[in-house]
């Protein structure tokens, strides 16, 4: 068994087989990440370019972390110390790199379909860590691998994902990813950051947070973009958290062994409470670590070829 | 037309036993007694080898033997050459090998390249303080400076011939056999 593609642009279109694949791989990785020396020598000899053109910490440092633990040469590239900022354009700039010889770049970047775009200019593998408001599949998978780990099933758990959904790559990842898994997906959040025609993924829309959250295992609550929040979307941030933040006294609507998840970074005291995003039932410290241990799955599947496997 | 496979029976469920046994005397005798000791099995059939192992050397000597299993696919020296991936499964050493005997058990010893491997792998998780090698299987064409301290039987073998181990745990009954192409 192996993965269709030699890319991961995103979740949508993977196969439930193609997820429990990667899911299971993670969980033996997860186990060299307590081992006294968590580097296995999987990866040597293999490059991999980290290419972001976005802020970012945990999502940087997990993937160069989860490289350096398979052994991998890693090759970190920020857009602000690049010379991206004297005009070069994305694709002379990877097409530059690559000519000094990376397999698999990590790519990073504001505008949806950048790393499709990379795959009809080079020939390593792509990983997309984040595009614009289209797809971060490392994090939804995390998440999944996260849910699978403290339920031991996905299948029919009521998943909520909640905020800003319009410029949210993370819920879209998430969305493709539960329904995919068999979770049951509803979306809640304003109607200015709920995308026009949403509701043909096949999930349940809500705009009242108490009815979205009835019954609900599963809640996500998404990051209010605060660098995007220009247009006039939402009136206030404290009208924000009255109508839809996760405060405590919401949470008795779930059912009792609830899970809360955040991406991260956190607004704290906009869209969680302090109180609920530390809480007994907060993961969001687990997605993090969880986090490595998928990266380190997928960069192992893609580095695969074509070649059988012999007896040795 | 598909050349005709033969097989043929070299162990039966008799010998392995006999081979199993003796393999556990030899490795008390070796290391006069079984103090400090661990067993490890390389997955998937090694496995269960280590374990039948270590419960022969506990009923000799009356002491508790810690057995860990491993993967060694991380480990393998021809992941990068653009193989097919093979599934990574889970190792379990739920002890400290820093300064044990490990002994460490496979079914079948081919080209070297498994154990040399799973050496690697072991010395990651510390400094055990010797490292030996048994074997139910030795079926020649070396590619390492590798050797079996314990081999249950010598196999001559042709550089293609498979060869098939079935263990009942797995696969119902005790038995090698080589499948001539």
């Amino acid at each position: 068994m192996k993965l269709k593609s030699r890319h991961l642009l995103g979740l949508d279109g993977m196969s439930r087989k193609e997820i429990n694949l990667i899911l299971d791989t993670a969980e033996t990785f997860k186990e060299i990440l307590s081992r006294p020396i968590r580097t296995v020598p999987t990866l040597r000899g293999v490059t991999v370019l980290n290419l972001f053109y976005e802020p970012s910490t945990r999502t940087r440092i997990s993937f160069e972390l989860a490289e350096k633990r398979l052994s991998a040469e890693v090759v970190n590239f920020s857009e602000a110390i690049s010379s991206a900022q004297k005009g070069e354009t994305l694709k002379d700039t990877v097409q530059n790199i690559e000519a000094m010889k990376t397999d698999m770049v990590v790519v990073r970047h504001q505008a949806s379909g950048v790393p499709y775009f990379l795959t009809q200019c080079l020939d390593s593998s792509i990983i997309n860590a984040g595009d614009g408001a289209h797809e971060h599949p490392t994090q939804g998978l995390l998440d999944l691998f996260t849910i699978r780990e403290k339920y031991k099933k996905i299948k029919g758990l009521k998943v909520v994902i909640v905020g800003d959904i319009k410029y949210s790559r993370v819920a879209r990842s998430d969305i493709w990813g539960f329904s995919i898994m068999g979770a049951d997906v509803s979306l809640c959040g304003p109607t200015t950051l709920l995308p026009v025609e949403i509701e043909k993924l096949r999930v349940k829309v809500y705009s009242d947070l108490d009815k979205a959250l009835e019954g609900a295992d599963v809640v996500i609550v998404l990051r209010i973009q605060l660098e995007r929040q220009t247009g006039g979307l939402l009136p206030s941030l404290r009208e924000y958290t009255n109508k839809f933040g996760i405060i405590k006294e919401r949470l008795k609507r779930l059912n009792e062994n609830f899970t809360i998840m955040h991406p991260g970074p956190i607004n704290r005291g906009v869209e969680i409470t302090p109180e609920v995003a530390d809480g007994p039932h907060s993961v969001i410290l687990n997605q993090v670590t969880n986090g490595v241990a998928i990266r380190m799955a997928v960069l192992y599947l893609l580095s695969g070829g074509e070649g059988k496997v012999e007896q040795i | 037309m598909p050349r005709k496979q033969k097989t043929i029976l070299v162990m039966d469920a008799k010998t392995i036993e006999r081979a199993q046994v003796r393999i556990a005397h030899e490795i008390v005798e070796k290391n006069k007694g079984a103090e400090n000791m661990a067993v490890i099995g390389i997955k998937n059939r090694g496995a269960y080898l280590a374990e039948r192992v270590a419960k022969l050397i506990e009923k000799i000597e009356g002491v508790q033997i810690p057995v860990g299993l491993m993967d060694i696919t991380l480990y393998r020296d021809d992941v990068q050459t653009k193989l097919e991936q093979p599934l990574v499964q889970k190792t379990e050493i739920l002890f400290d090998v820093v300064d044990k005997v490990i002994i460490l058990v496979d079914d079948v010893l081919f080209t070297g390249r498994t154990i040399r491997a799973a050496l690697d792998q072991i010395i990651d998780f510390g400094r055990p303080k010797r490292i030996q090698l048994a074997v139910l299987v030795d079926r020649g064409h070396r590619e390492l400076p590798i050797r079996a301290d314990y081999v249950g039987k010598n196999i001559p073998t042709a550089k293609d011939d498979r060869v098939k181990v079935k263990i009942k745990e797995v696969d119902g009954e005790d038995s090698v056999s080589i499948v001539k192409q």
